[in-house]
């Protein structure tokens, strides 16, 4: 539900930097997303789809790049990737670990003609 | 084009705006997070009670719709001020800049931030708090951390409610303390139950200090 305010951002920022660059129109906006933050793709497309309308960002496609998330383990500290909602570690056993990637949530560029 | 922009950038500033006015003021904000009926305002209420002569407290209320919290907090004599987001399922940061300027901030220690219940959206957007505190309410269950890594991964702190429903409900508070640590080992973790009073006492000292320190 909360892709709506975060949409309108990315709308903000894709606008504000096309504008600046004196772009007719915006193509393509590439996203960095984590998989452990809670953004769904399709609603992010549905919202932003709706909320640029009669801008430059009409019809602009949005290409969302997805980081798995990736933890180290507290018990071994090797790496690895948490499993669902499996968070042991396939090296060792141990519960859980710090989180070193997966929270992203950045604009990366944006293709403007 | 390189961009490279925070998705939240603008509430991120307006956060950092509105936490630069609350350390201004020597105020300690606590964004408290939970799911509906976890005890949020019950575990806002007790604390008061419990830091009433040493720490004055100040509330913000966010819920979708109603003043019922706040009515409640209000009748305690605690300065409140009710957010109804019309929706939106979290608090933003230009919503408690507004609500700043509602509350007599010469009259609060530490002022709690109750957000909207809910386990997923809060996560993502910064108010301006200086400590980020979750309840798990025991008849919620031992295993959410693990479903709800974002959040569990992100706070300062995870208050343990309902402790006096432990043996009525299917609960594994070994399990539930795994888990938080597997997520989190920087978090501390508090048992209390609001109904009874049992653990407030190490709680509330602990936000004391926490308030003493940053500020």
């Amino acid at each position: 539900m909360h892709e709506l305010p975060v949409t309108e951002q990315i709308l903000q920022v894709t606008l504000d930097h096309a504008r600046k660059a004196g772009a007719r129109r915006v193509a393509h906006v590439n996203l960095v997303v984590g998989d452990l933050t809670s953004f769904v793709d399709e609603s992010i497309q549905f919202y932003f789809d709706f909320l640029s309308r009669d801008t430059e960002a009409e019809g602009a496609v949005l290409h969302i790049r997805r980081v798995p998330a990736r933890v180290r383990c507290h018990a071994c500290q090797q790496e690895f990737a948490p499993d669902g909602i499996d968070w042991r570690c396939p090296h060792c056993g141990g519960l859980g670990g710090e989180v070193l990637a997966g929270r992203e949530s950045f604009i990366e560029s944006i293709e403007v003609e | 084009m390189e961009v490279v922009t925070q998705i939240l950038s603008a509430n991120d500033q307006i956060a950092q705006e509105n936490r630069e006015l609350l350390e201004s003021r020597g105020i300690l904000a606590v964004n408290l997070m939970a799911s509906p009926g976890a005890g949020k305002t019950s575990l806002i209420l007790q604390t008061a009670k419990a830091l009433a002569g040493r720490v004055r407290v100040g509330v913000i209320e966010g819920d979708i719709a109603s003043h019922v919290d706040a009515d409640k907090v209000a009748a305690e004599g605690i300065p409140v001020v009710q957010i109804n987001t019309g929706g939106t399922c979290h608090l933003d940061a230009p919503m408690v800049r507004q609500a700043l300027k509602s509350l007599p901030l010469d009259k609060i220690d530490i002022l709690f931030v109750e957000n909207v219940g809910n386990l997923i959206c809060p996560v993502e957007f910064r108010l301006g708090e200086g400590l980020r505190v979750m309840i798990a309410s025991v008849a919620e269950g031992d295993d959410k951390p693990y479903k709800y890594p974002g959040i569990f991964t992100a706070v300062d702190a995870v208050v343990i409610n309902k402790m006096d429903l432990a043996p009525y409900v299917e609960f594994d508070l070994a399990a539930l303390r795994e888990a938080i640590r597997g997520l989190n080992r920087r978090a501390e973790i508090f048992e209390v139950s609001c109904r009874t009073g049992e653990g407030l006492a190490p709680w509330a000292d602990w936000l004391e200090k926490q308030w003493r320190t940053k500020t």
